[in-house]
């Protein structure tokens, strides 16, 4: 007998609208994207958390896509405040007045008919 | 027990070739890999008979070395297959000592070839093949461009972290042209300033064009054979004095600090190994897939403090003429890259070990160090080679 994995777990709670890190209990340290194991440890006891949802942008490139495709756009990679780093999407913001080390907080959105993550500004946090 | 500076000089590179260099059209990529070994087998003075160890790999097809040693004829004893990205030929080297050492096998063949230029199967039906290929990664959605978009945002960090500018970056284009203009296997060539890199084409900032490595074609190979028998074929033996190899991630999320990578480990292997410093090194090959590799694994590999890398390939310093001779075939920058470039390093290498640069001989080099980068700064490898005089 197997469980489901953790990939399909978190893709199927990503549809239901729900965005969860793991976390392992006996080392407090967090994990994400998800695994079976924790990375390093080996830990076995990973949960699923939800994540505060705040960070800050740890470095980001604005690709220089041509304007009939759709414009230049960003990648973002974001330090969670729980610790693991993501690669994400900056919304509202001008390209160009992207700053390394700016607060961000998350909001699950939509991309091309996919569950995403992005974040926006966080303004006092 | 046995330990790895037991390797040291146990090793030799014996013959290297490269063919079908930028645009080969109306090749496959098996055409040239075979093309490319058998200049190398030559080149060593040996036969295809010789060959009994065979290291290569492609991004194309998993079992890559069934094909190539069925296309060969050969029935190697010793097979190596690793595919880490860019990074692997100069892989392929340890195992390689190590089967040679053992009796394993007597004369290993490492070979690539790559039609990504003007291959049906080019750079983007490749892509599209991999991404439909690729199990749900977490990042895709966000469409990164990728690899350029990874080394970009290392890039980003780098000059926000310490203080690297733009023009840093772009001396490393730069130079890596100047040195392609004394090649004539080199694709690209002419002059190129800074204010050119700075006003080329943006393509994922900080990176303009000439900030990324060339899309071209081409086969690599070379021919290792242990020290003893070395000595008694056509070319002055290159030695492989040190070598190591390192790994800590596969997507650049991953990685823990942007600005130091895995050739900190690499390296670290390869000069002790060798018995070495980095102030013993006369020449360099640093995989340069982008401006900012280059200045990551100076200082990774000690050449110059954490953070300095930019200054340091400042001034002239790694251009020829200069005090470090780097990357002198042109690099991938403006040379050639035909997908995983790790190859041309060992080559361009041993060439210049050799005093076979023509015009782009950088002097007596007796010690030269070739290293591989692979993925998006995932696997790096270093080898350290040097002449007899080195041993």
């Amino acid at each position: 007998m197997s469980e489901i994995g953790k990939e399909k777990e978190f893709r199927e709670a990503m549809a239901a609208g729900k965005w969860r890190i793991q976390k392992s209990p006996s080392t407090d340290a967090y994990v994400y994207y998800p695994r079976e194991i924790a990375p390093g440890t080996g830990a076995d006891d990973l949960e699923w958390v939800e994540p505060s949802g705040l960070g800050t942008i740890y470095t980001y490139t604005v690709v220089n896509r041509r304007a009939e495709q759709g414009g230049p756009f960003n990648v973002i990679m974001v330090d969670l405040d729980e610790g693991p780093r993501m690669m994400s999407r900056l919304e509202g913001v001008e390209n160009d007045a992207i700053e390394i080390g700016a607060r961000v907080k998350a909001r699950l959105s939509e991309i091309g008919g996919q569950p995403a993550v992005v974040f926006d500004l966080a303004t006092g946090a | 027990m046995a330990k790895p500076s037991d390797l040291r000089g146990k090793a030799a590179v014996v013959g290297v070739a490269t063919y079908g260099s930028g645009e080969a059209p109306g090749n496959t990529e098996m055409d040239l890999a075979v093309k490319a070994s058998k200049l190398a087998i030559e080149d060593a003075g040996l036969t295809l008979a010789d060959i009994d160890g065979i290291a290569t790999c492609s991004t194309s097809n998993a079992m890559w070395p069934l094909s190539v040693i069925e296309h060969l004829g050969i029935k190697p004893s010793f097979i190596e297959g690793t595919c880490i990205g860019g990074s692997s030929f100069v892989e392929h080297m340890l195992p390689a000592a190590m089967a040679l050492e053992y009796g394993i096998c007597n004369a290993v063949l490492v070979c690539y070839g790559s039609v990504q230029r003007t291959g049906e199967m080019d750079r983007k039906a490749m892509a599209k093949a991999r991404a439909t290929m690729a199990a749900y990664d977490y990042e895709t959605v966000y469409s990164p461009p990728m690899p350029v978009g990874a080394y970009a945002m290392a890039a980003q960090r780098h000059m926000h972290q310490y203080g690297t500018t733009r023009e840093n970056l772009a001396e490393v284009a730069v130079a890596a042209r100047k040195w392609a203009n004394l090649n004539p296997e080199a694709f690209m060539q002419g002059d190129l300033s800074v204010q050119d890199v700075l006003d080329a084409r943006p393509v994922s900032s900080p990176f303009t064009v000439r900030d990324c490595c060339l899309v071209t074609d081409g086969g690599g190979a070379f021919v290792m054979t242990r020290a003893d028998r070395a000595k008694d074929l056509k070319k002055k033996p290159v030695y492989m004095l040190g070598a190591g190899t390192a790994s800590w991630h596969q997507k650049i999320t991953n990685l823990p600090d942007l600005t130091v990578t895995c050739a900190s480990q690499s390296g670290k292997e390869a000069f002790a190994m060798a018995g070495m410093t980095p102030a013993e090194v006369q020449h360099l090959m640093l995989y340069d897939a982008f401006t900012i590799n280059p200045v990551l694994f100076l200082e990774d590999l000690g050449f110059c403090p954490k953070g300095e890398g930019g200054r340091f390939v400042s001034d002239g310093r790694i251009a020829p003429g200069g005090s470090l001779p780097l990357n002198t075939n042109g690099g991938g920058l403006s040379c050639v890259h035909p997908g995983m470039y790790g190859v041309y390093t060992v080559i361009e290498s041993v060439q210049q070990l050799r005093g076979e640069g023509g015009a782009r001989q950088a002097g007596q080099i007796d010690v030269s160090l070739a290293h591989g980068n692979g993925g998006v700064l995932s696997s790096q490898c270093t080898a350290i080679l040097g002449t007899d005089a080195a041993l």
